[in-house]
């Protein structure tokens, strides 16, 4: 027995953080390989480009509140959704929840870091670049892209400038740039995923948020490659002068339209499955019983990656679709909600007959499903073509993607940044300023995006500056909702940056919940666990005796629930 | 420091090294996954030339009648030939004679520079621009995209011609050179394709 002296050999942290690396707040600054450390940096800076993709929305609200285009120029105003758009999905909900996803899988696969951490590192440091992309473009003569989000030609091909370096330029750049950190990334998680589950975590055994995640990240694989070929493409006859999408040089503009959907519908999967993944993990921990339907909800997610796949053309139902197309994307269009509606379901019957604890992450999580339950439905009215021609391009469908966007998926973000607040910090939010937050959220997201509906089935168009005046009055009240949301801000930012520095320390596992994330330090050391946890069960054991790993994967912290020996159980 | 402690950190020591024995394993998934992904943009280039090629009414411009095929066969022939030699190279650095690795990495390098030589002199000799029509574009935009994919196998290839000649290098594994192999058989593959669609299909 010799080796009782060998005392602590494991004590030696291989690899990262690199010698000399600081280890307080300055580590957030660095080129640091720690999953955890570029979590925090994903979700800090694509909160920041939220703020200013926030500030554009409410120039535009303030725009809207009269009929007459005074507030900003025309040319101001395309430029603004433009950008609002852009930056709001490629540098907010899809930075944020690689964040997130960053920050906890690997911690919920008892893995010590992401497959590639330097890779991580490089994902993460193209967004700034792309950010800087993005509003560089508000610099360069002309301004920024005007053509939409979506930068349809022939709208985005004109360059009304005659400049090389054009804000639509700009705009390529960046979303191609965007598009390679994404891949790099998916690559990671996927790997990661695959290969890094702790021994004894079955697929079955693997929480259905990291089940989300892969989902996700196997669409971004598969549909993102497609906009990046219709994106070269674009920036070729932009630049060189082919012909690909130009109408008037004989190119066919509706391809890109296939090209730009084929990825970008599915990425609407992109952004929300992440969310659905954070429901499933907030809401057994709060209503205190397992997740009901786990294997189901977990399938469902992979099911969703798939039908996705087949649904985009019903973004083109008005780009003259011949008539078998829009009927086979309807029908797709309509089984995609199949997935959904199973999630939905279980998600009610786990909060059943539960003892719910109604925190600030509980609430956001059973407002954002209510949100989502909502916006889901609208989905069906514009994927069944008589609706869809009728309504298409007006506030109709800005009301419904909103209600996606900021109703189910922002509200999800928020919910989760919330619900492992004490796991990154190690200290608890003021519940009292969470509850404020949620309020005003909640209120504000149905002021400004409810009444898009009813403006939208009156007719109002999208992307305009000035408007009939019979919209007027919902146009009052969704502005007066939109400087509530970004007055709702304030409290969440307050609340975060002051818990982080005095909140109360709350432990290691505050919410007592099950699952491989809890059962290490808050925050969690470099390489997370100490000892490989070995799992012995699947997750959301509430109620349960069963332990779910078979020692404790960090003996020194005693603070754990009853998940990890078998003589510590519940009652 | 109880007898459990040190049993379990023994454990965990194994563990760990067979995690880190692991890691080549992942990167070699990771390359995968990443070329599944990375042809997918080849796959829309391809659907998206069919369909111009089917819908456009008058896919050749003005005094262009066709592609001659002679040249781009014998480029063709070399470049998927050389997926072998390159084979053979990495089966060579498999049995540790390097010398054998060295030969036959340079032999494929030679193999895809002059593919890529024949096809800057194919380009310099064609009567069309990518300006002229979908046909133009599309032509220059498939052999230009697959061509940047054939340099950097090259370039590739060269890095890893490089690195055999620090001593040792390889000694510990080539995950670097079988990733190499792997996006030369991908190059590859989609030539074949390529070649199909734009020379056979005409």
């Amino acid at each position: 027995m010799t080796n009782l002296s060998l005392d602590p050999p494991i004590s030696i942290v291989r690899g990262q953080p690199q010698p000399g690396a600081p280890d307080n707040w300055r580590r957030f600054f660095t080129f640091s390989t720690d999953h955890k450390v570029i979590g925090v940096q994903y979700i800090v800076t694509a909160f920041v480009f939220f703020l200013i993709g926030g500030i554009l929305s409410m120039i535009m609200r303030g725009e809207l509140i009269t009929p007459e285009a005074d507030l900003v120029d025309r040319t101001v105003y395309n430029a603004l959704f433009t950008m609002h758009g852009s930056i709001m999905l490629f540098m907010w909900t899809f930075p944020v929840l690689v964040g997130l996803g960053n920050y906890l899988v690997p911690l919920m696969i008892g893995a010590r870091d992401m497959a590639f951490p330097r890779l991580n590192a490089v994902s993460f440091w193209m967004i700034p670049v792309v950010g800087i992309l993005m509003l560089a473009s508000f610099l360069v003569p002309g301004g920024p892209s005007q053509s939409g989000w979506w930068a349809y030609p022939p709208v985005s091909l004109q360059n009304p400038t005659g400049n090389l370096i054009n804000g639509q330029v700009l705009w390529i750049l960046a979303v191609a740039i965007s598009g390679v950190s994404s891949i790099l990334g998916a690559v990671n998680f996927v790997t990661t995923i695959f290969r890094m589950r702790a021994p004894g975590m079955t697929w079955f055994r693997t929480p259905a948020f990291v089940w989300a995640v892969l989902a996700a990240q196997l669409i971004q694989l598969y549909g993102l490659p497609a906009l990046t070929g219709g994106a070269v493409m674009l920036l070729l006859d932009l630049t060189l002068g082919t012909s690909f999408f130009a109408p008037e040089r004989g190119g066919n503009p509706i391809l890109y339209q296939h090209f730009f959907w084929f990825y970008s519908h599915p990425a609407v999967y992109v952004m929300v499955l992440p969310v659905f993944g954070i429901y499933s993990e907030i809401l057994p921990v709060h209503a205190r019983k397992p997740l009901f339907g786990y294997r189901v909800i977990a399938a469902s997610s992979l099911l969703i990656t798939v039908i996705s796949a087949f649904v985009w053309v019903h973004h083109m139902f008005a780009s003259a679709t011949p008539g078998w197309m829009r009927m086979f994307f309807m029908v797709t269009t309509m089984l995609v909600a199949v997935p959904s509606g199973i999630k939905v379901f279980g998600w009610v019957a786990t909060i059943w007959g539960g003892k719910i604890r109604f925190t600030t992450p509980m609430l956001f999580a059973l407002g954002g499903i209510s949100n989502w339950v909502f916006a889901g439905i609208t989905g069906i009215f514009l994927g069944s073509v008589p609706i869809d021609i009728h309504v298409n391009n007006t506030y109709f469908v800005v009301g419904h993607f909103h209600y996606v966007l900021y109703g189910a998926i922002v509200m999800g973000i928020y919910a989760g940044i919330y619900h492992w607040f004490p796991k990154m910090t190690g200290r608890m939010y003021y519940e009292g300023l969470g509850k404020l937050h949620f309020a005003l959220t909640y209120i504000g997201t149905a002021l400004t995006f409810l009444p898009m509906h009813p403006a939208g089935l009156m007719g109002m168009p999208r992307r305009v500056a000035s408007y009939d005046l019979e919209f007027a009055y919902w146009n009052v009240i969704a502005s007066i909702g939109g400087f509530l949301l970004g007055l709702s801000t304030l409290p969440f930012l307050l609340n975060m940056v002051s818990s982080w520095i005095r909140g109360e320390r709350v432990g290691n596992n505050p919410w007592r919940a099950y699952g491989l994330e809890w059962l290490t330090a808050s925050p969690p050391s470099v390489e997370n666990y100490e000892e490989t946890p070995i799992v012995i069960s699947g997750p959301y054991g509430y109620g349960g005796n069963k332990p779910l790993v078979e020692h404790a994967p960090n003996p020194d912290l005693t603070d754990f629930p009853e998940s990890f020996t078998p003589q510590e159980q519940a009652s | 420091m109880t007898v459990e402690r040190v049993i379990a950190q023994d454990i965990e020591a194994s563990v760990r090294e067979h995690q880190e024995h692991d890691a080549a394993g992942n990167s070699k998934f990771g390359f995968i996954v990443f070329l599944l992904s990375e042809s997918v943009i080849f796959l829309s280039f391809f659907t998206g030339y069919i369909i111009y090629k089917t819908t456009t009414p008058d896919w050749y411009p003005l005094g262009v009648t066709g592609l001659e095929t002679r040249e781009p066969l014998i480029n063709t022939m070399v470049l998927i030939s050389s997926s072998f030699v390159i084979y053979v190279a990495e089966r060579y650095l498999h049995d540790r004679k390097l010398w054998g690795f060295r030969l036959f990495l340079l032999a494929t390098m030679i193999m895809g520079s002059y593919f890529l030589w024949g096809q800057a002199v194919e380009w310099r000799g064609l009567p069309f621009t990518h300006q002229s029509g979908l046909f133009g574009g599309t032509f220059y935009l498939l052999t230009g995209f697959h061509g940047l994919h054939v340099l950097t196998g090259v370039l590739l290839q060269l890095i890893m011609l490089v690195r055999s000649l620090i001593p040792g290098n390889y000694d510990n594994g080539y995950f670097g050179v079988e990733a190499t192999s792997l996006f030369w058989h991908f190059v590859d593959v989609i030539w074949i394709v390529l070649y199909t669609l734009i020379y056979v299909w005409q």
